[in-house]
């Protein structure tokens, strides 16, 4: 038998001469996200392993089969983390899979976003061609920011082999606060704390409470907590809970909305409503339509996504005709036949 | 004048002529807005790279986003190729003109449009210095993070074409790193916003892919960036060590002690001699590498990272060790630093500032093999690095009257971008490619990865008229210059920091 990366060739070369689509896929953690899931699996778990990682370079290369936890435990051992800690939304999650959702945790706002710390990728184009774009080193500007694009792209420009992300060491101390408020008063405070040198790492409103994580020096978390008073928590399984979507506010029955737009939006009164990222992201649970949603996150500078709901749904976002244009042409450009993961983020390709 | 194959092989000619396109443009400008007798384009004949130079047909400075898109549509029309420039402070000639088209530079609009200290952005126009961005939202105890050595002159729209980067970037990230949305105009006119006022946009990311994107897909005509609250305090650590490779290991030292300094530059004994003739900042003359580690944050930070940083530079046999007592001292300490380049321009008349990234890991056998290679073009090389992020800066130092000289800088500049990419690293960290790294672009990718580019480039521009022959190779020139050709990296700022 060949090695797997031929196989993926094989793959894809045979998908593309039969013109019959492909579904890349790890462990299916991501499969409840988008509009449609078509085309034959294409299954990244065989495709396994650290590639290289050496801690002094901040640096860590994997494989996109590689299960996500021994990439956090990796990592662990070493006294170093993703800082944009990614849900895994299943116990198998892979690394690819986190890359290819680009779904970044509570850590997102203060650190940033999987985007932001992929350095490079190695992929297959619909030709089955093996292709890197950026590398292993923290600064390269040599053409166009291919990893990036791939990043958060669902499957659908080609399949992730190996990624390179730029990574963090684990904060020494993290406390979690509690400060009990209304909504109005929580965006007020975080977006507040958010202009100030404090040491924020998490923040989440939902419950009447306001939660705040405080990472870093020992000293400055315990100056920060002075501060800012409150109840200091357990945080550990609270902010599990809000990245793995576990907490209570989760379980509400019906569809979820996630609505990104300016932090300094006030409260939306679209239902219940958990809110993180300084206030920057919105998670509405309760029936709605598209439509309404994106016209309340448009007018706060952002966007609407219906996130999870018990049917697939026929759009999880909207995009302005000129934008779908130009999305779309990008589409072609990386998988001109459509080859991967057609319909799996819009309708339209 | 360069080399002319360093020009664009590639011949994209209007099917308007130069009057035409005069009388078009006339039409949606003021007059004032428009140049095309050949003394005013003098000015606009190349960027900060001067060793290039070519007149445009005309320069547009709009005023506003329509005439933007005015200009843009007309040039669509008549097939005019459209360069565009920002303050024009670029060092890889990416703002060098085309000679069948039009210099669009975006100068005029400097306006900073909004301040929103609360959600903590601002929107601004892309003829804003980047400094002025810190400079306004100061009195917010805000900043801009990206520090390009440029920053008093380089504008916003720039570092957004270029992806800058600067000093901090290990700890507060690139250009592309800390903007939120821009106003992006395509070469048909058609305006897009691009990303959102929250943190992430639906769809591709193309935020990302328009950064760093050289001017081939687009002109952005308003960037909202992101603002951070600015640290209460900041002290730096200068190091002395007597050799290299030690202070290349107390770099790796910083790191696995799980400290992020908020700056981490290193020099060599050739660039700190240099300086300190020029300036002297205080740098210890016997050392063969001096390390600059600043901390930032608040007090509590500062001062329990200074301590930890001390003992780790200590540990890794730092043979001197100053911790700045106050802003003026740290500002000294920086100050031998951001003078580097002007500096060793005094030892001898002409330099290349090399932009190469590597993994750090390989800094001491890449530092050896730049050192070796002095003997083999009988050349002299300073270096100074933004050792935190991996990111080269070594000055191939030579006379250009001399044209042996200037050949040999060639080759040993060509050798150390291949020394470069043969360990894993990238020929630019954060000058871009521009004209002056387009044949290295092929040692670096190969033919897929090239038509991948192609296609994106194709995708927003179908008839290839934004900025022809840069930042991208067609195959046929990597064809045909096989190999490496690195020349001269002129600079027409002399006085602006590089660093």
């Amino acid at each position: 038998m060949s090695d797997p990366l031929q196989q993926f060739q094989e793959k894809i070369r045979s998908a593309a001469a039969n013109k019959a689509p492909l579904r890349i896929r790890g462990s299916g953690s991501k499969d409840f996200y988008g509009v449609k899931l078509e085309g034959d699996v294409l299954d990244t778990r065989g495709y396994s392993g650290i590639v290289d990682y050496e801690p002094t370079e901040l640096v860590f290369t994997a494989r996109a089969g590689t299960p996500l936890r021994e990439v956090e435990a990796a990592l662990a051992e070493k006294g170093q983390m993703l800082p944009f800690e990614p849900p895994h939304f299943g116990p198998d999650a892979t690394f690819g899979g986190c890359i290819a959702s680009g779904f970044s945790g509570p850590r997102r706002a203060y650190h940033g976003a999987v985007r932001d710390f992929v350095l490079g990728v190695r992929s297959l184009n619909a030709a089955g061609e093996d292709l890197q774009f950026g590398g292993q080193v923290m600064k390269n500007v040599a053409g166009y920011d291919v990893s990036r694009l791939l990043t958060g792209s669902f499957g659908t420009l080609g399949l992730i082999l190996e990624v390179s992300v730029k990574v963090l060491p684990i904060p020494d101390d993290e406390r979690t606060l509690r400060l009990e408020m209304n909504e109005t008063a929580a965006i007020e405070t975080m977006n507040r704390c958010a202009g100030q040198p404090l040491p924020l790492s998490a923040t989440c409103f939902t419950d009447n409470s306001l939660y705040i994580r405080l990472s870093g020096a020992a000293s400055a978390v315990s100056a920060a907590r002075k501060q800012l008073g409150g109840e200091t928590i357990d945080g550990k399984t609270f902010w599990q809970s809000v990245r793995e979507q576990t907490h209570p506010f989760f379980s509400n029955p019906g569809t979820l909305w996630r609505l990104s737009m300016k932090s300094t939006a006030a409260p939306l009164t679209l239902g219940p409503t958990l809110i993180e990222w300084n206030g920057s992201l919105r998670w509405i649970s309760g029936e709605g339509d598209l439509e309404n949603r994106q016209a309340v996150a448009s007018k706060a500078g952002g966007y609407a996504t219906l996130f999870r709901a018990q049917t697939r749904p026929k759009a999880i976002q909207y995009l302005s005709p000129a934008m779908m244009a130009l999305q779309k042409k990008i589409k072609q450009a990386l998988d001109p036949e459509g080859l991967f993961g057609p319909h799996r983020l819009h309708a339209e390709f | 004048m360069g080399k002319p194959e360093h020009f664009p092989s590639e011949t994209i000619k209007p099917v308007i002529s130069k009057a035409e396109l005069v009388r078009r443009v006339s039409a949606v400008l003021p007059a004032e807005s428009l140049l095309y007798d050949e003394e005013e384009l003098k000015p606009y004949e190349c960027d900060g790279l001067s060793a290039y130079r070519k007149l445009p047909l005309a320069v547009a400075l709009p005023e506003t986003e329509d005439q933007i898109r005015a200009v843009l549509k007309i040039c669509h029309e008549g097939r005019v190729p459209v360069v565009f420039r920002g303050a024009g402070t670029g060092l890889s000639g990416g703002a060098l003109p085309y000679e069948h088209g039009l210099l669009l530079g975006l100068s005029k609009l400097k306006r900073i449009l909004e301040i929103d200290p609360v959600a903590r952005m601002a929107r601004v126009q892309p003829g804003v210095r980047n400094a002025a961005i810190s400079e306004a939202a100061a009195q917010y105890g805000l900043y801009y993070a990206p520090d390009p050595s440029s920053q008093i002159a380089c504008s916003i729209g720039g570092n957004v074409a270029e992806n800058s980067g600067g000093v901090h970037c290990l700890k507060y990230g690139l250009t592309v790193n800390n903007i939120m949305k821009v106003r992006f105009v395509t070469i048909d006119g058609e305006l897009l916003e691009i990303g959102g006022d929250g943190l992430d946009a639906p769809g591709y990311d193309l935020l990302a892919l328009i950064t760093g994107s050289e001017g081939l897909l687009g002109v952005v005509t308003e960037i909202t960036v992101k603002l951070l609250p600015s640290p209460v305090k900041a002290q730096v650590v200068l190091a002395a060590f007597d050799d290299v490779g030690k202070a290349g290991q107390a770099v790796a030292d910083i790191i696995a002690a799980r400290i992020i300094p908020a700056g981490l530059e290193m020099m060599d004994k050739k660039a700190t001699g240099a300086v300190e003739q020029f300036i002297g900042a205080g740098y210890p003359l016997d050392a063969e590498a001096i390390l600059l580690c600043e901390s930032d944050g608040s007090e509590e930070e500062v001062e329990s990272e200074i301590a930890r940083i001390t003992e780790v530079l200590k540990a890794a046999g730092a043979t001197q060790i100053r911790v700045s007592q106050n802003e003026a001292e740290r500002l000294k300490l920086w100050a031998g630093r951001k003078s580097a380049f002007p500096a060793v321009g005094r030892i001898l008349p002409d330099y290349f500032c090399l932009d190469g990234t590597i993994p750090r890991k390989q800094l001491a056998n890449v530092l050896k093999r730049i050192g070796e290679m002095q003997d083999t073009f009988n050349l002299q090389c300073a270096n100074v690095f933004h050792a935190g992020d991996g990111n080269l800066h070594p000055l191939v130092m030579f006379d250009a009257n001399d044209d042996d000289q200037l050949h040999r800088a060639e080759q040993y500049g060509a050798a150390i971008l291949e020394l470069c990419v043969e360990v894993g690293g990238t020929i630019t960290g954060e000058h871009g490619v521009g004209i002056e790294k387009i044949n290295q672009m092929c040692v670096q990718f190969r033919t897929p990865e090239l038509n991948t580019f192609h296609s994106i480039k194709h995708a927003f521009d179908e008839h290839g008229l934004l900025n022809p022959g840069k930042a991208v190779p067609t195959l046929q020139r990597c064809a045909e210059f096989g190999a490496m050709h690195v020349h001269r990296g002129e600079e027409k700022f002399p006085d602006l920091p590089r660093f």
